[in-house]
């Protein structure tokens, strides 16, 4: 390349880093993050005359001004965290799962199918532990279909998956007509209203509490289980390659179909707790697309599970922050979506700048080394 | 790549700037009744006709009463989901006083955020379980909106008789196209009042119903419209929220009569008139009631006389000679009573006219059982027991009232 003295350098010039310094990559990532506030201040500059730094008191006002807006934020952060920890062992073991959001809608779908059928009939405590046993049973299923065509016919797991989040949707969609209530809504309304059957019930009169417990239990559960359990060690290795599991004697497709099953039986819950602890309803928008952010979760996080619940509560506050400035502005609630999707848009791109270096081209002086 | 990502960062900078340099404009306190705050959700934006009404209503009684903007509080695009129960709730802690909500699957999410929040009045447009749920913060509201489609079917009636003197059709060959969105009561009611009107005026009309099963579907409309009008319909009118009928009603040179909507603009040649429901007043009772410590009515049905139940301007270059003076004649007349839409002696329920037996679903039930005896004094009574219409029944004369 030397020889080439009139080549001029490109402008910018990307360079692979080497392991980043943590507070280095920390710095990046705080930074992505204001800057990602900075363009949504200036978002709703465009289309109102709102002052921008009325917009970040806004969002803290939206997360916690009053004791429900902070369980909220506590109740939303664990049903996100729950599936992103339902996504960890399959992408860990780099099976790309996309359709952790069909596993979770297909075990909201059997919650409240226990709800609707079973509500009137059984005692409360064996409904809730059938609803629970038939979402698991049911996530698994839709988890494990496509882990057993990839490990039989050896199909492409991610279309496969994503596929089966369509099918998932649309059987919401067939049920919801058998289940319309009031007719001509459209929509399943409130399941069990006046005998709040099948519902996980209030706990020290907080009814979100139950299922931040869960979550926190399968968080600590999930941890141990990547971190110490032999079927752990398992995941990493066949993430890391197959060839060496092989080797080392791992049986692959068992431990394929095996974590997936996993998954499929966390999002399942997950399914339960948006169903029978949170909305009392169902629709196919109950999940409402966070199967696909709790992948991002999980990269994010590295994998690991206590690192996600950070990531978690940072993604819920923004998102919900963001609805609160469409309120305040009397903003379609999309404004938040675009929003919540800036902010995505830096803190992907942060992990960029983490991984890679941009040089730009320097001044004269320097042009000729 | 790069310079994409040069261009960005470029952009980011020029947002910081503006963001920057924008100094926050002091937002105007004050006004009438300063704790005051009243919440709407609504389910969509203003792309939807069904809720540009309501949102339109919603802002003329902001203005017409004074109050800020800070005490209109607006949740938009909200669905009918648990989203809506959080969004009544996050209403709530705003320190709202009074929430309204538009649609109809709305109602269990308000009907559960009522029952918690009994301090806060839920109001909840087109539902039906106010009067039975026993939730005292609860209500429901309504309109006679069968009283505004009579009217326009009058003015429908009128065109079809100024279409056979004109010899374009015969009088046997009087038949009338309805888009429907799903077979409901509120449906059906609509357009049997709009068939009865016509038939009031032209004795020999029929109609047809095609239904879409979706309440916004442009396609859907436009291809149900021209599937009637090949059918051989020589008006159609519709109750679906887009301007898909309409359009091929402009598109076949065929008469159209619109719900909620001036369709003027979309079919200047075929429009004739619409009838719509106005919720100023059911809005404006509502905001005053609990800003003097009054009850809200359980279950409100605004008529022609509140001002609730209206007709759109009626488009001369369209409507038969006569028209106006007629529909003036009529409103005059169901304000004081002296003619009934559902007159049991202007129509029959296969080959029969109703009897005193007649049952209608009122209250709400999970196997929508009728109950409630509707016809007295030669009238069915509609939206009387109930302010949500229930009139579900084959009107002879009509057909495809009930599909298969």
């Amino acid at each position: 390349m030397n020889n080439v003295k009139k080549r001029k350098d490109p402008l910018v010039r990307i360079s692979k880093r080497d392991v980043p310094v943590w507070w280095k990559s920390l710095i990046i990532r705080v930074v992505a993050i204001a800057l990602a506030l900075v363009v949504c201040a200036g978002l709703i500059v465009l289309v109102s005359d709102y002052n921008p730094l009325e917009v970040f008191k806004t969002m803290i006002e939206g997360n916690f001004k009053t004791e429900r807006k902070i369980w909220n934020l506590v109740q939303n952060t664990a049903i996100l965290l729950c599936i992103s920890l339902a996504v960890t062992p399959a992408f860990k073991m780099k099976y790309w799962n996309l359709g952790a959001e069909g596993q979770a809608l297909i075990g909201a779908l059997s919650t409240a199918a226990g709800m609707i059928y079973l509500g009137d009939k059984l005692p409360q405590p064996v409904l809730i532990i059938v609803m629970f046993v038939m979402s698991v049973v049911s996530g698994m299923i839709w988890a494990v279909i496509p882990a057993i065509f990839k490990a039989k016919f050896n199909t492409n797991e991610s279309l496969f998956t994503l596929m089966m989040n369509y099918v998932a949707t649309q059987l919401v969609l067939f049920c919801i007509t058998f289940w319309e209530n009031p007719k001509g809504s459209n929509t399943v309304g409130i399941i069990n209203m006046t005998t709040e059957g099948g519902w996980l019930p209030a706990l020290f009169d907080q009814k979100y509490l139950v299922n931040i417990l869960i979550v926190t239990a399968i968080t600590v559960i999930m941890y141990i289980y990547l971190k110490y359990s032999k079927h752990g060690y398992e995941i990493s290795v066949v993430g890391e390659s197959e060839n060496t599991a092989r080797y080392i004697g791992i049986n692959v497709k068992k431990v394929i179909i095996r974590t997936v099953l996993v998954s499929g039986a966390v999002c399942g819950i997950t399914g339960f707790l948006l169903v029978s602890g949170t909305h009392h309803t169902i629709t196919a928008d109950t999940v409402g697309g966070q199967g696909f952010t709790a992948i991002m979760v999980s990269w994010l996080a590295k994998f690991n599970p206590f690192v996600m619940a950070g990531v978690s509560i940072l993604i819920t506050f923004l998102s919900r922050g963001a609805g609160e400035i469409a309120t305040i502005l009397r903003l379609n609630q999309s404004v938040a979506e675009i929003m919540t999707g800036i902010i995505l848009f830096f803190i992907i791109g942060s992990e960029f700048f983490i991984n890679y270096k941009v040089n730009f081209r320097s001044g004269k002086k320097e042009g000729n080394k | 790549m790069k310079r994409i990502l040069a261009l960005l960062l470029a952009a980011v900078m020029v947002f910081a700037l503006a963001a920057c340099g924008e100094k926050g404009k002091e937002v105007d306190k004050g006004g009438v009744d300063e704790d005051f705050k009243v919440g709407f959700i609504f389910l969509h934006d203003e792309n939807s006709t069904y809720d540009k009404n309501f949102i339109d209503a919603a802002k003329a009684v902001q203005a017409e009463l004074g109050l800020t903007d800070e005490q209109v509080m607006f949740k938009i695009n909200i669905p009918e989901t648990a989203a809506c129960y959080e969004a009544a709730l996050e209403l709530v802690d705003a320190g709202c006083d009074v929430i309204f909500g538009d649609s109809f699957g709305f109602e269990s999410h308000l009907l559960k955020a009522a029952q918690e929040h009994p301090e806060v009045q839920f109001c909840h447009a087109t539902g039906t379980n106010a009067k039975t749920a026993g939730v005292a913060n609860y209500h429901n509201a309504f309109a006679s909106i069968y009283e505004g489609r009579y009217l326009a079917g009058i003015a429908a009636g009128m065109k079809l008789n100024e279409m056979i003197k004109e010899g374009k059709f015969t009088a046997e060959e009087a038949k009338m196209g309805y888009v429907g969105a799903f077979p409901y009561a509120e449906v059906i009611s609509g357009f049997s009042s709009f068939y009865l009107g016509a038939k009031s005026v032209c004795p020999t009309v029929t109609m047809e119903v095609k239904y879409t099963n979706s309440w916004f579907d442009i396609a859907k409309e436009k291809e149900a419209a021209q599937a009637l009008i090949q059918s051989g319909c020589k008006l159609i009118s519709q109750h679906a929220d887009s301007e898909g009928a309409p359009k091929a009603c402009e598109e076949n040179g065929i008469p159209n009569v619109a719900y909620n909507i001036n369709t003027a603009s979309i079919g200047p040649n075929t429009a004739l008139i619409s009838s719509k429901i106005s919720w100023e007043p059911y809005m404006k009772l509502m905001i005053e009631s609990v800003m003097n410590g009054k009850e809200i009515p359980v279950d409100y049905t605004g008529t022609l006389a509140t001002g609730s139940v209206q007709l759109t301007e009626l488009n001369t270059k369209v409507a038969a000679a006569g028209t106006q003076e007629a529909l003036d004649a009529a409103i005059e007349k169901l304000k004081n009573g002296e003619i009934h839409v559902f007159d049991t002696s202007a129509f029959t329920v296969g080959g029969k006219a109703l009897d005193e037996n007649t049952l209608a679903d009122v209250v709400p039930d999970a196997n929508y059982e009728a109950d409630t005896k509707v016809v007295s004094d030669g009238y069915y009574h509609e939206s009387e027991y109930r302010s949500a219409p229930y009139f579900f029944m084959q009107i002879d004369g009509i057909t495809g009232v009930i599909p298969e």
